[in-house]
């Protein structure tokens, strides 16, 4: 038996053990045969789905793990145990049971995740030798043999061998041993090979002499594009995203990943949007390979600009559109869509830039202020119940009289998203003070019954 | 003294000024606010496209900002094509926009994270000159950055406009250091009309030129935009101002 699911552990099975003994202990045992080479397939395919979607530097980490080299990709993602969460959400979403966790080495980081991730763990920075000394010796990746040695001799626990003087454990054991528990302590570096399957497009160039500068890098990078353009063009397909992988001297790679919001394959727009994170790149003592990589790539059909003589090119924006996406992060960059919703902090939602445009905007029954404030402001007021506006308000220190108003619109709760809104209302007025400034003021609540709301007045938005 | 009347050496003079700054007229075109007493006060009729343009708001809209973006917004809704917005805060609230006539589909919104970004975005999309108006809300404008925008946005002939917002009041006087800009204007909430049964009318602000290269400055009182981003006289305003207008005109002759 070489895998069994949770309820076959449950039973009393487990790996390892020969299949008629599993049959005999479990009449009806569902059987299926082991299939390595389309396990290994499957590994490669999340790889790159991996890949495409979380950091430029992954690796299949055999038989059953993926290493992913997170340096720069995390703050992408809004840090590490949020790129973590998501990740694992995505993987349980599409029938993937995993468990992942971050550490300060390759080895740390897979001794954790098979030890302690429940069905995450980030080690904290400085805490590698306590988070590991717990862990049994088979976390650390070692040879068959050589455990079972070990365990002869009395170690159960990585904290046993910490501590115990190296040349006796090399000598019995060969420098297998010691070599694994360096890499696991950061003591010596493990380069991570990242995949890279044969359908992305990559070309490269290594040089005969180390280069540092960042003009000389900026050359190589306008080169290396015009080469990848070709292919691309070739493939008939434009780059969605880009992942330029400089080795290092040191054996460190150093990453810089580029986003398009459409497919693209000009190289001097892409050579302008990898120059322009080049101050991103540390370069040590100098890079020895420069590789470039479509990793996302998506077909690109030459297009007509304009289909008649009367008609108004329209302008592309794709490339701003590129550059501040780039610049500022994909997430900053949105338009406003409408959604369909009384609630004034769910009628806007937040679209890509360049998507279709929507058609149709929002009701104008009701003036709308050009502010919004990310939360209601609580004020003090003085109003008559049930259905008057205020007679003032007092918001951040500053007490106004309020001269005309205009109200109260009233909002429900939407009962479909929350079992708290079922019955809850709130009133909305637009008020006016004596200086002529305009506020959106509610009150939770419909001024009769309490359990609509607390009766409280919130100050939501202010008019231009 | 009013220079109403054509002063050929006067304009010889302008025209020079205008050579020496690479500014001809002749190619620039004029988005006029269709407010006939507004103007016939901006040079050129109106505002000048392709330049960078300053706006902020009087009292505690410094702060806000409320009426400087629909007023800006209004001035965007009146030209085609889409508009960049680069903030620091995500405060703005899109059916408000759209209340000016500025809808959703034509705003793209950049959240930079602090006003140099803010500001080499707004310069970016000045450059890029595919857009209309590139609108950034900043507390700091320097003389130099400015002068960057300004180059930058008629090299491409789209308009920018320094939306200036600050964190707090006292921070507004700001307003008063040289920037490059081509026109500065303040926008100030007034009370609004009264109106014969409860409820509130057509907002109305004070909308103040403070400053306009070869212009003079004007205060006028306007009321808000509207659906499709105009400014209007108010009714009693329009008769008052005939009526001043002929009292100091009988004060000047």
């Amino acid at each position: 038996m070489t895998a069994a699911c949770s309820a076959a552990l449950q039973l009393g099975l487990s790996i390892g053990m020969p299949v008629s003994k599993a049959q005999a202990m479990v009449p009806g045992l569902q059987v299926l045969q082991a299939d390595p080479s389309a396990d290994a397939a499957s590994l490669e395919r999340l790889a790159l789905w991996v890949l495409q979607r979380i950091s430029p530097v992954v690796a299949v980490d055999a038989p059953d793990g993926l290493v992913i080299d997170s340096t720069g990709a995390d703050h992408l993602h809004g840090g590490e145990e949020a790129m973590l969460e998501a990740l694992i959400g995505r993987l349980t979403m599409s029938g993937v049971t995993a468990r992942a966790a971050i550490s300060d080495s390759w080895g740390a980081a897979h001794a954790l995740a098979r030890h302690v991730a429940e069905p995450i763990h980030v080690q904290e920075a400085g805490t590698l030798e306590d988070c590991l000394a717990p862990l049994p010796l088979s976390a650390l990746r070692l040879p068959p043999a050589t455990l079972s040695g070990l365990h002869g001799l009395g170690f159960r626990r990585i904290g046993d061998l910490l501590h115990q003087p190296r040349a006796p454990l090399t000598r019995r054991f060969g420098p297998e041993l010691c070599r694994r528990l360096d890499q696991a302590l950061c003591r010596t570096s493990e380069p991570i090979e990242p995949l890279r399957p044969a359908e992305v497009v990559e070309v490269r160039r290594s040089f005969a002499e180390p280069i540092a500068a960042a003009e000389t890098i900026a050359r190589y990078i306008g080169k290396l594009t015009a080469r990848l353009c070709e292919e691309l063009e070739e493939r008939g397909v434009g780059a969605r995203r880009l992942d330029l992988l400089a080795w290092r001297v040191d054996a460190q790679i150093q990453t810089l990943r580029v986003g398009l919001a459409r497919p693209q394959r000009d190289p001097k727009r892409l050579t302008r949007l990898l120059c322009e994170k080049i101050e991103t790149i540390s370069p040590g003592f100098g890079i020895e390979i420069l590789s470039l990589t479509a990793v996302m790539t998506e077909p690109l059909e030459a297009r007509q600009t304009a289909s008649s003589l009367l008609e108004e090119p329209v302008a592309d924006i794709s490339g701003l559109v590129d550059v501040l996406a780039n610049r500022v992060g994909a997430r900053a960059v949105y338009r406003f869509a409408p959604v369909a919703s009384d609630v004034p902090e769910r009628a806007v939602a937040r679209i890509a830039p360049l998507s279709e445009p929507v058609g149709f905007g929002w009701p104008d029954h009701w003036p709308r202020p050009t502010r919004l404030l990310p939360r209601p402001e609580p004020i003090e007021t003085m109003a008559l119940l049930p259905d008057q506006p205020p007679v003032w308000i007092s918001w951040r220190g500053i007490r106004r009289r309020v001269r005309r108003a205009d109200g109260p619109e009233r909002v429900f709760g939407e009962w479909w998203k929350r079992d708290a809104e079922t019955v809850s209302v709130r009133d909305y007025f637009c008020v006016e003070d004596d200086g002529g400034e305009r506020f959106w003021v509610f009150r939770a609540g419909d001024g009769e019954n309490s359990q609509t709301g607390s009766h409280r007045w919130f100050l939501h938005g202010i008019f231009g | 003294m009013p220079a109403r009347p054509a002063q050929p050496a006067i304009a010889a003079l302008r025209a020079q000024i205008a050579a020496l700054e690479g500014e001809s007229s002749r190619n620039r075109a004029f988005l006029p606010f269709d407010v006939p007493e507004l103007d016939a006060r901006l040079p050129g009729g109106g505002l000048a496209l392709g330049c960078l343009h300053e706006v902020a708001g009087g009292g505690s809209g410094a702060v806000d900002g409320a009426a400087a973006s629909c007023f800006a917004a209004g001035i965007a809704a009146r030209l085609p094509g889409q508009v960049l917005w680069c903030v620091t805060q995500a405060d703005l609230f899109a059916p408000g926009l759209e209340q000016a006539g500025l809808g959703p589909d034509r705003v793209i919104v950049v959240e930079a994270g602090d006003d140099v970004s803010v500001l080499a975005c707004m310069e970016e999309g000045l450059r890029h000159g595919g857009l209309a108006v590139v609108v950034a809300e900043v507390a700091r404008l320097s003389m130099t950055v400015s002068r960057r925008l300004h180059l930058a946005a008629k090299e491409s002939g789209t308009t920018g406009i320094a939306l200036r917002r600050w964190r707090r009041e006292q921070d507004a006087f700001d307003f008063g250091q040289p920037t490059a800009a081509m026109t500065r204007w303040r926008i100030s909430v007034l009370p609004s009309a009264s109106l014969p049964v409860p409820g509130i009318s057509r907002a109305r602000w004070l909308v103040e030129l403070i400053r306009a290269r070869a212009g003079e400055s004007v205060d006028i009182e306007l009321e808000a935009c509207d659906g499709t981003g105009h400014l209007r006289l108010p009714a009693d305003v329009a008769d008052r101002s005939a009526a001043a207008a002929g009292g100091r005109r009988s004060a000047v002759s």
